[in-house]
């Protein structure tokens, strides 16, 4: 009813492989890719395959059967085709920067990289568009496009390292979606290859493609549904002028009004961000960048546009946040100095590692309004967990990222982690929001799925893998939880949608 | 997640499980002011009209969640008292539409290449799926990537995946200025100029070139849209007279699409939309077009045979829609790849297992 496929092995990475099984099916699919690729481009030794057996999420691994680093379509082609025969599961890989475990291994499964397809085809300054493999590093295209005044938007924090590929996999966001959108309001056209090896086209290079919107499946689907090999993203003239506001702000609760009252004047800023106190301090520790350390929160508000605008915006912007009870308001006169207002948002993951040895991200969404109530929350959970835990927000967006601070090497304070992280995933869900906003479900918030998604929405769901994907090998175990799994996590539901009172209070 | 006492949503649910167990074929409608739009409707008509209202709307959070039966009207004069608008502006034909119908058709008005689509707005929606079950996707925040984002999905699914119950739209603050300029250009010329114009930081929001006459749409900050005035030089269209012609382009009243209608109703001629690339050389079809969002959507009221209009389509990278007249049983949407095709079928099967909502109109095979 809730599986894909029969072979419950196959939906479950962290199912024991019994050894001599594991090494006559690395050996079958070892000679059956062999042929395929050049011998290089083939990894199963240990040693070879220990570099992929995690992406950003180190607390889950898995070594993979087989890497296959194809380095043609052809190749890609004919390697799907091989593992389609076999029934091998097949989990692509971009840079492995994921922070959800997306790209972890499958015991039993093929991971295929796509760091080889790294070239950028083609930047159109006429079309404003850019056809890149799906290999190339997000900021390489704002860098290709540079020279013609055009960037790509959607800018998420690892935007040096992380490959679009990726970012269509995961619906990425960043700093600025606000304004500018996620992966998907700023790809036209996605490229790849079925889980037979045929080649597909999602969307196209006109504004819509004919039939339903499967390209606004495919991002955001985590690998599931197609392997992508090539992206048509859409360029966007770069602003003239940017400029940015930090506020300091006495109360958490001030903050987030603050927050809902930009909005609420009708402005929509290039972005707005939040720090909490603990995250601020651990940030201008590293960076220096004069962040104001009394504040109970900060707010980094940025206006862009012609200079007549900026102006016109910096100062509305100003007198809302003013109005909210700001304490300190600075204004960067200079990029130099909107620089580095952003360098310590930017470095607070950096930062986090810096002053923890391990600390574990959180991704959900709630509603801006929520914005204090949950900061409150999360203060009460550090007493209840017994561990600390700072905060950064895309506060525009509502998009929380709470990181919480622990010691790997401790199993119990992992352990108090991984509670910790569903209490507050589970409570922006009954705040009526998500338990991921950007980072994707991968492995880490599978049993969170299960507060957020009804039975029946699961298995539609899985119905929707099933039309791409019938036997279930694309990265199999991942983004929908079983209904299996969900009894076991024993968590109920959280109703929502078509509510009778929506605006009564609920939890 | 239900409200069991919403009567109109229990007769829609009770309605649907009769169908599936009568092997009835279910003709999805809101005010049916679309009915012309997709293949021809089979089946008995399942009406959403009663599903109706705002179920909430808060401004500061930038989301709406209407019910599908929610007229666009009501829905729209609500979205204004706050100050706020569906940016993709959605075309009210007849001056009609509801919430349900504007997602299902997934149509976006003159300022579609300047602002996204109607599926860049949808946060979530809850569906009525073909086995009677009510399912809740996305949801009313910005950033959500729990799952697969079926409500995107089913903004121009014809309906074929199931009723629309209700939908969260993500909406935004109306612009403070607009300005409409007009400028005497021949095709090839004003699609040079709109591309030049859109790799620069200028507030363009819609434009539409037709019959040598280029009309462009600035909206934004006061003080954007008054230097790009300063600099784009052309004829300024008194605000009295563009606004008419901006409703009239979006609704499709104005004087290319009553003489088009009036052309496909006299016999021969069809109405065809082209969506292509924008940079697109323009296409060399009998018929004068007319062109919006910066040349993405190409209107051509042609006698040309089916094929040759496709075959144009194609080869400049995008494809045609049939839109008023001509064969619509032959199929009305570009046809699929053949991989593309069984993804479509499948999908079909999986929320629709017995085939009950809108067979053939988007595709004749389901």
């Amino acid at each position: 009813m809730n599986a894909p496929t029969a072979d419950a092995a196959l939906r479950d990475p962290q199912a024991p492989a019994h050894g001599t099984d594991r090494a006559r099916r690395q050996a079958e699919v070892v000679a059956a890719l062999a042929p395929l690729l050049p011998p290089h481009a083939l990894l199963w030794q240990r040693e070879d395959t220990v570099p992929y057996e995690c992406d950003g999420l180190t607390a889950y691994r898995a070594l993979p059967l087989v890497v296959a680093l194809p380095e043609s379509e052809a190749q890609v082609s004919a390697v799907l085709q091989a593992c389609h025969r076999l029934q091998v599961p097949v989990v692509a890989r971009g840079a492995g920067t994921g922070l959800s475990g997306g790209a972890m291994p499958h015991a039993l499964g093929v991971t295929l990289s796509l760091a080889k397809f790294n070239k950028i085809l083609e930047v159109d300054p006429v079309s404003r568009t850019a056809v890149v493999q799906s290999g190339v590093r997000n900021l390489a295209i704002s860098e290709a496009a540079a020279p013609h005044g055009l960037y790509y938007a959607p800018d998420p924090s690892s935007q040096i390292a992380c490959t679009i590929g990726g970012n269509v996999a995961e619906n990425s966001g960043g700093v600025h979606c606000l304004k500018y959108g996620l992966t998907v309001h700023n790809v036209l056209q996605v490229r790849g290859y079925s889980v037979e090896g045929e080649p597909v086209v999602f969307g196209s290079e006109a504004l819509d493609a004919p039939g339903l919107d499967l390209l606004a499946a495919v991002v955001g689907s985590e690998g599931m549904l197609a392997v992508t090999t090539e992206v048509t993203v859409r360029l966007v003239p770069k602003p003239l002028l940017a400029r940015c506001i930090m506020a300091g702000f006495d109360d958490v609760r001030k903050a987030g009004d603050a927050v809902a009252a930009i909005i609420a004047a009708g402005i929509i800023p290039a972005g707005l961000e939040m720090m909490d106190k603990p995250m601020t301090a651990a940030v201008e520790d590293f960076v220096h960048a004069g962040y104001d350390l009394d504040a109970a929160a900060i707010l980094l508000c940025e206006s862009d546009g012609t200079p007549e605008e900026v102006e016109e915006e910096i100062g509305r912007m100003v007198a809302v946040l003013q109005g909210c009870g700001a304490t300190r308001i600075e204004v960067s006169e200079n990029e130099a100095q909107r620089l580095k207002f952003w360098s310590g948002r930017k470095n607070a993951f950096p930062a986090s590692g810096r002053i923890s040895p391990d600390y574990m991200c959180m991704d959900s969404t709630i509603p801006r309004k929520r914005l204090a109530d949950i900061l409150i929350a999360i203060q009460g959970m550090e007493t209840t967990y017994g561990l600390r835990c700072c905060n950064v927000f895309h506060a525009g967006d509502g998009n929380l990222h709470p990181l919480i601070l622990f010691d790997a090497n401790d199993p119990d304070q992992l352990h108090r982690a991984e509670l910790f992280g569903a209490d507050i995933l589970e409570t922006s869900v009954e705040m009526g929001g998500t338990v991921t906003g950007e980072h994707g479900v991968g492995v880490e918030k599978l049993a969170s799925m299960c507060v957020q998604f009804a039975p029946a929405e699961r298995e539609q769901m899985f119905g929707l893998k099933r039309a791409f994907d019938p036997l279930g090998l694309l990265n199999p175990g991942k983004v929908i939880p079983t209904l299996q799994r969900c009894a076991e996590y024993g968590k109920m539901h959280v109703k929502k949608g078509l509510l009778p009172f929506p605006e009564l209070p609920r939890f | 997640m239900t409200d069991p006492h919403d009567p109109a949503l229990a007769e829609l649910v009770e309605r649907v499980r009769a169908a599936q167990a009568a092997g009835t074929l279910l003709s999805i409608a809101g005010q049916g002011s679309k009915a012309f739009h997709g293949g021809p409707a089979q089946g008995e008509p399942l009406t959403t009209t009663a599903l109706a209202g705002i179920s909430s709307y808060e401004p500061t959070e930038l989301v709406v969640t209407a019910r599908s039966g929610t007229p666009l009207a009501e829905l729209e004069a609500a979205l204004a008292e706050k100050g706020q608008c569906l940016p993709f502006e959605p075309p009210r034909f007849g001056g009609h539409g509801t919430v349900g119908g504007m997602v299902a058709a997934g149509l976006s008005g003159p300022s579609r290449a300047a602002v996204g689509a109607v599926r860049d707005h949808v946060l979530g929606a809850t569906l009525l799926n073909g086995r009677a079950e009510v399912l809740s996707f996305g949801g009313q925040v910005m950033k959500n990537v729990a799952g697969y984002d079926v409500a995107r999905l089913l903004a121009g699914s014809m309906g074929v995946l199931g009723v629309i119950l209700e939908v969260s739209l993500k909406v935004l603050p109306l612009q403070p200025a607009s300005a409409t300029l007009r400028f005497e250009l021949g095709e090839a010329a004003a699609l040079q100029q709109l591309h030049a114009w859109g790799g620069q930081p200028l507030p363009l929001n819609a434009s539409a070139w037709w019959a040598g006459m280029l009309l462009v749409r600035l909206r934004g900050a006061r003080a954007a849209v008054d230097a790009a005035l300063a600099r784009l030089g052309g004829e300024r269209v008194d605000d009295a007279l563009a606004t008419p012609f901006w409703d009239g382009l979006r609704d499709q009243r104005d004087e290319f699409f009553v003489k088009a209608e009036a052309a496909v109703a006299g016999g021969g001629a069809a109405l065809w939309r082209l969506s292509l690339p924008q940079t697109a050389a323009p296409v060399a079809l009998p018929g004068e077009p007319l062109i919006e969002w910066a040349g993405g959507q190409r209107w051509v009221c042609t006698a040309a045979p089916a094929a040759s209009v496709r075959e144009a389509a194609t080869r400049a990278g995008g494809h045609a829609t049939l839109w008023r007249g001509g064969d619509r049983a032959a199929g009305v949407f570009a046809p699929l790849s053949t991989p593309l095709a069984r993804v479509h079928r499948e999908l079909k099967r999986e929320f629709d297992p017995a085939g009950l909502f809108n067979r053939g109109r988007l595709y004749p095979d389901f």
